[in-house]
């Protein structure tokens, strides 16, 4: 088990090392998510009201729709230095492979949240952090990065990749943006944990799923 | 009379192996024994990349069954890996981490330990010790494949696997390879290589493989001295034999 953990944070670790050096991921994720929500702040005309009633959505669109970007970058690095073979010639399970790959897309869309979350707070003048923010943050992002490694596995060979990995990606995270919208909505508007918790299970149960099924299928792919 | 059986390092049973409509491997068999240097040769598309791969375990055969050591590639995959190092055409290094970083990187994989100890000499073994903390990209080719063959040998593999190790290596290169490849059949392990450089394959090994048709064309375990027949073998058009005709 300690085993296992310590290879799949030596791969996370590897690939945070590599994202330091390049800043190929967390640039363009956070650069991308930074733009749609300044588009979208110019033009709307934002109350406090409206803020509290879209801003959630437009945060979590933007989170997704920017990672399907750094998403596939951080796939495509392993496939154009063919290191993913070189992976796969280690005496580890591929679904270690997996996780590993998962856990350094969760790091980079962490680091990418870091930056857009103090801005989203400003542009639309929401108070943010508070720890159901974390909570909902970290399972978002969990489910991103295990949905997100998975199809970018699958696309990375696809000749239209860029449009493909969006294409698979994006309808199946509709529950989980759907349940980070709709918690966010009720912390901004001031709710308990209790009025959220319904769509903070969904969010977990998203997780775990995608976590189990992802890690399965990812062997498969690996493959051929 | 007691008779000792030799249980092979490599056992190929009716592999085949197709990619779309072209059957590369056409139920190839194989029985490889410890301690000697195979070479497998063969015009390209024989297959020797492809058998390679599957032995790497980068892809699975369609039907048949391969082994390493007795432990069957499909079913515990992991541990058959452990016993096999590999080089193949690509150095498969991260261009912009140093050498150091990715052989600890890869040692972390292979649950290594002693990890530096283990970087200082197979640095020295293959060459690379004064380029330790260079970035991969500045690296040549043939340095990069030296990298390659120090994390494929940092965990002493049972069966090292090469695929054309020497393409991109100049003559000093290639004769550190010879080294290693003698060290290793004098440890009793096993070496599979492909090579286009037949005169030079054929000088090393201690038995060649030919490939033609997907199949095992001709196999002798004296390849200097067969060295005519072998020739002739790679020399022959692309075509299909039967498995039971391929013992020289």
């Amino acid at each position: 088990m300690i085993d296992s953990l310590a290879v799949i944070w030596s791969i996370g670790r590897k690939d945070l090392l590599l994202e330091l050096r390049n800043k190929d991921v967390v640039v363009a994720v956070a650069g991308f998510a930074l733009l749609i929500m300044v588009i979208f702040t110019f033009s709307l005309n934002l109350s406090q009201d409206s803020a509290r009633l879209i801003g959630p959505g437009v945060l979590w669109s933007a989170v997704a729709f920017a990672g399907v970007t750094g998403l596939n970058r951080a796939f495509s690095l392993e496939v154009e230095g063919n290191t993913l073979e070189a992976l796969m010639l280690a005496p580890i399970s591929r679904d270690l492979i997996f996780l590993g790959k998962a856990l350094g897309n969760f790091l980079f869309i962490t680091v990418a949240l870091a930056v857009v979350l103090p801005v989203f707070a400003v542009l639309f003048n929401l108070v943010i952090f508070r720890w159901e923010m974390l909570a909902i943050s970290l399972l978002t992002t969990v489910g991103f990065s295990a949905v997100g490694t998975l199809f970018a596995a699958m696309s990375v060979r696809v000749r239209a990749r860029e449009v493909m990995l969006p294409l698979l990606f994006l309808p199946v995270v509709t529950p989980l943006i759907m349940a980070a919208v709709e918690s966010t909505s009720h912390m901004v508007n001031g709710r308990s944990w209790s009025d959220m918790s319904e769509w903070l299970q969904l969010a977990v149960a998203f997780d775990v799923v995608f976590l189990v099924v992802s890690a399965f299928v990812f062997q498969h792919i690996l493959e051929d | 009379m007691v008779s000792t059986v030799i249980q092979p390092v490599v056992e190929a049973r009716k592999v085949v192996k197709n990619f779309g409509e072209t059957a590369v491997l056409r139920g190839l068999e194989l029985a490889l024994p410890p301690g000697e240097v195979t070479v497998l040769l063969g015009p390209n598309g024989a297959g020797k990349s492809t058998l390679l791969r599957i032995l790497a375990m980068l892809t699975q055969a369609d039907s048949g069954s391969v082994s390493i050591h007795g432990v069957d590639l499909a079913q515990k995959g992991p541990t058959a890996r452990g016993l096999t190092g590999s080089v193949l055409h690509s150095p498969m290094l991260y261009a912009d981490m140093t050498v150091r970083e990715n052989l600890i990187f890869f040692a972390g994989l292979y649950r290594l330990r002693d990890i530096d100890d283990l970087i200082a000499s197979n640095a020295v073994r293959v060459g690379i010790e004064s380029n330790l903390d260079d970035r991969v990209r500045t690296l040549s080719h043939g340095f990069q494949k030296r990298v390659a063959l120090a994390r494929a040998l940092m965990h002493e593999p049972r069966l090292l696997l090469l695929d054309e190790p020497e393409s991109g290596l100049d003559s000093h290169s290639v004769s550190r390879l010879d080294n290693v490849i003698d060290e290793y059949r004098h440890a009793d392990r096993t070496v599979v290589m492909t090579t286009h450089i037949v005169e030079h394959g054929l000088e090393i090994a201690d038995r060649a493989v030919v490939l033609s048709g997907g199949v095992v064309g001709l196999e002798s375990s004296s390849p200097a001295g067969d060295s005519t027949s072998i020739l002739a073998a790679y020399s022959e058009p692309h075509e299909q034999r039967s498995p039971q005709g391929s013992a020289l």
